[in-house]
């Protein structure tokens, strides 16, 4: 037995390497980087076969008739099916409100809705047979707008309603309404000397993930499948998945193969259905990849919407109210916005003191593109216009906009308008003076290195459109505020297994979640957990599967702090029993056992003096701990109907920006120099993909700000740039440098104190870029993204 | 049809190419070598970027005939095609990619549990090393095209300025990094090659 007779002493402070708050690199890089990585598109199989999803090419009809037979006789192809293949009763799909066809029955809602599917040997065989199946559609009038939607003859996209939104909403065609109230904002506005009043439109952004939406689904031999899908909760698909197929969950088994980017967009099912009929159908497997154009259709977008904002402020700088009015585009199928309304509303006054509100936000039901999550979900759009507001008050009072901010910043114990006091650091107006601390790009940089001018410093790049004559420089601020987790009541959970043995003479942990690894790093993070609570240096991440229990979604910035949370929660839980064990059979050598606190480090069992009584392979020899725990973080709840009251958030994390930006007042180019981010993650449990994380989103948001927008014919309510060619997304040329200051003010509710990163730098990021464009041009600027034609007024 | 060519230095013959295919997806679906990504298939994204003949280009808009009896190189082949010019052209490159290793060398490597172990065994080429160090992976989707066109803007022009790396990479979309962590990464292999000297 290998106990030490005499206790060696570690240093304390020697924390296993690669835990938290360490930068260590991603367990999953080597293989991204040699090619070996296998996202879902990579999937194959002996034999397998390639599916093909028929969309519809109008966007709102009557299906009279669809005729197959064509199809079906191609050479190469196994199988068509259509909406009267599906083997069960139940043929719809949806998060909250199952209206979601599975392909559609009747009538379709919107412009690439699914109608129909082809197996066959080859992709392009599966494509071609899919062009002769024969459609024949009656066109219906299309719903594209509030006024077409909650006309009192308006067509109902969904007739029959009878989800539990329904008796709320004011009109069939409204998906879901929330209000909030508090206070009296008409009395508070007569306190106000100025009263300031603006309308904004958002345009609707993609997640554009590299990723195309795929995935490979096999037959099993009892009768059910073997799926392999990018997805961002397999849970959520798996319920949704199963009694489509008629099949119970646990002959759905569903393992998370290489997601390439999310970001919302998988959080609706896309081809799981799909691919799973057709190999059910088939008896082979059947892989299915959208192509780029396909993936525009195949996912839920970022609601378009119109926001009508009123705020008013005392001459001493002091906001006395804010009435809003938020019109989010829904589009045909619901996805998730009503959590999208929850958001949008309960968080429309932004991170200000505002004690007297009238708010409301909803969502459409109308035959534009489904939207659903995105990115900061409901968030954005009202950052984006709350963001304007306060420039437009500042300048209406001659005050500084950021000083103006400041003096309105909510702080912890503040109340917001949902009646929820802050109850964690909220350091809002720290975070802008330090955004406006960093010393600023220098001016007309194409110019300050002395010699002749660059001409890809400029607005317009490469096209050499300029050479700095018609270029001003602008500055603009913004700072938001986004709730962390899911909010409203949800049971927001999440499930880890925990395993702990010694292999080769080594104790290794080996830890188990169905959490999406969506490239957000959560496998790094659970290393390092594992790593600080356990003490070991060898950590496997098992593959995401199903035969753990829930991890919850990764959206919302929750995955570290409820994942993190449950591995965290399971770690301590293998710490106790492996300490019993040790007590066990340690116990009477050494009276530390039974009196002291006892941590694992380094491979053993350490006394909180830094005393080491054992090795953990002495203490585990070929006994091996495992525990699966689920974690929820504290309760929330719903949001009162009526008044929008309620506890409804759990965490809330905030990000301020200062966009730099310059712009060719000539063409209406912007070139956006720099993009500073100051935000407050509570604990940085891995810096690097902290500031990663920041980075990548604060791009998410300069791309709304001035180019990202997919465009839909209000006419047709047809998708005109569904490519990469047409939906233009920031390039490396687009993008400008990104500093960023991480503040770590812990949460103490929270698994280390961290705050989710994720979303928030996509929020303050957009009205900091226009912010910035308006100080540049003096123009208003009420729309999302920045057309150069509103530049140049032509 | 019939298609021959080398890919990572290794003759390969693709039998039955439907005259429509990509080099993308005969390098995918024929030959087992998934690393080139299909993200646009349009030209747009880069997500597919190999060397045909040492110049980077999108394989999805490649007609598979169009590579008879030419010279691929894959991410796959990133590591040995750069310790290969490292050693056999040192300063320079090795357009054709003849002097290339066998595909199952260049596939070699097992997986490693984290970057500092493959820095001590080398496996990776400097550019392959610097993405993973400076944090430039996130979904990695865009990765292997990123880093073939990286290795050959560092064969090109070995110190790069700001301005030639994001115009040497602009045609290589990432949606996760906001790119600045990729900006890094070339730099810190253009900084390790500088040492190295
Ligand atoms: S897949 Fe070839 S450029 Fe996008
Ligand atoms: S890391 Fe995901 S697209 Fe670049």
């Amino acid at each position: 037995m290998g106990v030490t007779g005499s206790p060696t002493s570690i240093n304390q402070g020697t924390r296993t390497k690669g835990g938290i708050g360490e930068s260590t690199l991603r367990p999953d890089g080597i293989l991204k980087v040699t090619g070996e990585f296998a996202y879902s598109s990579d999937m194959w199989h002996e034999d397998m076969l390639w599916g093909h999803t028929l969309r519809s090419t109008v966007a709102h009809a009557e299906i009279v008739s669809i005729d197959t037979s064509e199809a079906l006789a191609t050479s190469g192809v196994y199988a068509v099916l259509t909406y009267d293949d599906l083997p069960t009763a139940v043929k719809n799909y949806g998060l909250e409100i199952q209206d979601t066809p599975v392909l559609a029955h009747g009538k379709v809602r919107h412009h690439g809705e699914p109608v129909a599917l082809v197996a066959a040997d080859h992709p392009e065989t599966a494509r071609r047979a899919a062009a002769k199946i024969r459609i024949d559609y009656r066109e219906l009038p299309v719903i594209t707008d509030e006024a077409s939607a909650t006309a009192d003859d308006a067509v109902l996209v969904h007739e029959g309603r009878t989800d539990h939104h329904i008796g709320h909403v004011a009109h069939p065609n409204i998906v879901h309404r929330q209000p909030i109230i508090r206070g009296d904002a008409e009395a508070a506005k007569a306190r106000a000397d100025v009263v300031v009043s603006g309308e904004y439109v958002f345009g609707m952004q993609d997640q554009a993930f590299l990723g195309p939406e795929s995935g490979l689904a096999v037959p099993a031999e009892d009768g059910g499948v073997d799926l392999y899908v990018a997805t961002q909760w397999l849970h959520s698909d798996l319920r949704q998945i199963a009694p489509v197929l008629g099949l119970p969950e646990d002959k759905v088994r569903m393992t998370l193969s290489g997601v390439g980017g999310a970001f919302g967009g998988r959080e609706d099912l896309s081809m799981q259905i799909h691919a799973c009929l057709l190999a059910l159908r088939t008896g082979k497997p059947v892989k299915i990849v959208y192509n780029r154009f396909e993936s525009f259709f195949g996912h839920v977008h970022r609601h378009p919407a119109k926001l009508w904002y009123e705020h008013g402020a005392t001459r001493d700088g002091k906001l006395t109210h804010m009435k809003c009015r938020i019109v989010l585009d829904g589009g045909a199928y619901a996805s998730a916005s009503p959590a999208v309304v929850g958001n949008a509303s309960s968080l429309a006054v932004g991170p200000y003191v505002v004690e007297d509100v009238d708010i409301e936000a909803l969502a459409l039901y109308t035959n534009n593109p489904p939207c659903g999550a995105m990115r900061g979900f409901g968030a954005v759009q009202a950052c984006f216009a709350y963001e304007a507001q306060m420039d437009k008050v500042a300048a209406e009072l001659g005050m500084d906009p950021v000083e103006f901010r400041q003096l309105n910043a909510m702080e912890q114990g503040t109340l917001l308008p949902t009646g929820q006091r802050v109850d964690s650091p909220a350091p809002v107006a720290e975070l802008l003076r330090r955004v406006k601390a960093m010393p600023l790009p220098p001016e007309r940089q194409w110019e300050s290195a002395g010699e002749q001018a660059d001409v890809r410093a400029l607005p317009g790049g490469l096209s050499n459109t300029t050479h700095g004559e018609g270029v001003v420089r602008g500055v603009g601020y913004a700072v938001g505020l986004k709730n962390v987790g899911f909010s409203e009541g949800f049971d927001d959970y999440s499930t880890a297994r925990v395993r702990m043995e010694v292999i080769g003479g080594e104790p290794v942990v080996t830890v188990h979640t169905a959490m999406a690894e969506v490239g957000q790093g959560g496998v790094t993070v659970h290393a390092q957990i594992a790593r600080t609570e356990l003490g070991v240096a060898q950590v496997t991440i098992h593959p995401a599967d199903t035969r753990v229990g829930s991890a919850g979604s990764t959206s919302a910035s929750r995955q570290t702090y409820v994942t993190g949370g449950a591995v965290k929660n399971s770690c301590e839980a293998v710490r106790e029993q492996v300490l019993d064990i040790g007590r066990r059979k340690f116990g009477t050598y050494h009276p530390a056992w039974a009196t002291a606190e006892l941590l694992l480090e380094g491979g053993k069992v350490v006394t909180d003096g830094g005393e080491a009584l054992a090795d953990l392979a002495d203490v585990l020899e070929d006994e091996a701990v495992d525990i699966e725990l689920e974690w929820r973080h504290r309760p929330t709840e719903a949001f009162d109907l009526r008044t929008g009251q309620g506890n409804g958030h759990v965490q809330y994390s905030f990000a301020a920006h200062r966009a730099v930006v310059e712009v060719d007042t000539e063409l209406g180019l912007v070139k956006v120099i720099e993009l500073a981010c100051a935000q407050d993650v509570g604990k940085a449990l891995n810096p690097l993909s902290v500031v990663g994380q920041i980075q990548g989103g604060t791009i998410q948001g300069m791309g709304i700000a001035v180019m990202e927008e997919i465009i839909v014919d209000p006419r047709t309510a047809k998708v005109r740039n569904p490519s990469f060619t047409d939906y233009l997304l920031p390039t490396i040329l687009d993008t400008p440098t990104i500093p960023v200051d991480v503040l770590e003010l812990a949460d103490d509710h929270a698994p280390y104190g961290l705050r989710g990163v994720g979303e928030a730098p996509t929020l303050s990021s957009t009205p900091a870029v226009l912010a910035a464009i308006r100080n540049a041009t003096g123009l208003e600027l009420n729309r999302t993204p920045v057309r150069p034609e509103y530049l140049t007024g032509t | 049809m019939r298609v021959n060519f080398t890919v990572n230095g290794r003759r390969h013959e693709a039998d039955d190419v439907w005259e429509g295919e990509s080099l993308l997806y005969v390098l995918r679906e024929r030959m087992g070598l998934p690393g080139s990504k299909n993200a646009c298939e349009q030209g747009e994204c880069g997500s597919c970027t190999v060397r045909l003949d040492g110049v980077p280009v999108c394989s999805c808009l490649v007609a598979a005939g169009q590579v008879e009896g030419r010279e691929v190189i894959t991410v796959e082949g990133l590591a040995d095609f750069a310790a290969h010019r490292s050693e056999a052209h040192p300063g320079t490159g090795c357009a054709s990619g003849a002097c290339g290793t066998a595909l199952d060398e260049a596939r070699r490597w097992e997986a490693e549990p984290s970057g500092e172990d493959a820095r001590e065994t080398g496996e990776l080429s400097p550019i392959q090393q610097a993405f993973i160090d400076a944090g430039a992976v996130q979904c990695g989707f865009c990765t292997p095209g990123l880093l073939v066109a990286a290795d050959e803007l560092l064969e090109r022009t070995p110190e790069p300025s700001d301005a030639d790396i994001r115009e040497a990479l602009s045609g290589n979309l990432c949606r996760c990094t906001g790119y600045e962590k990729i900006l890094d990464a070339v730099r810190l292999a253009a900084a390790r090659a500088e040492e190295a000297v």
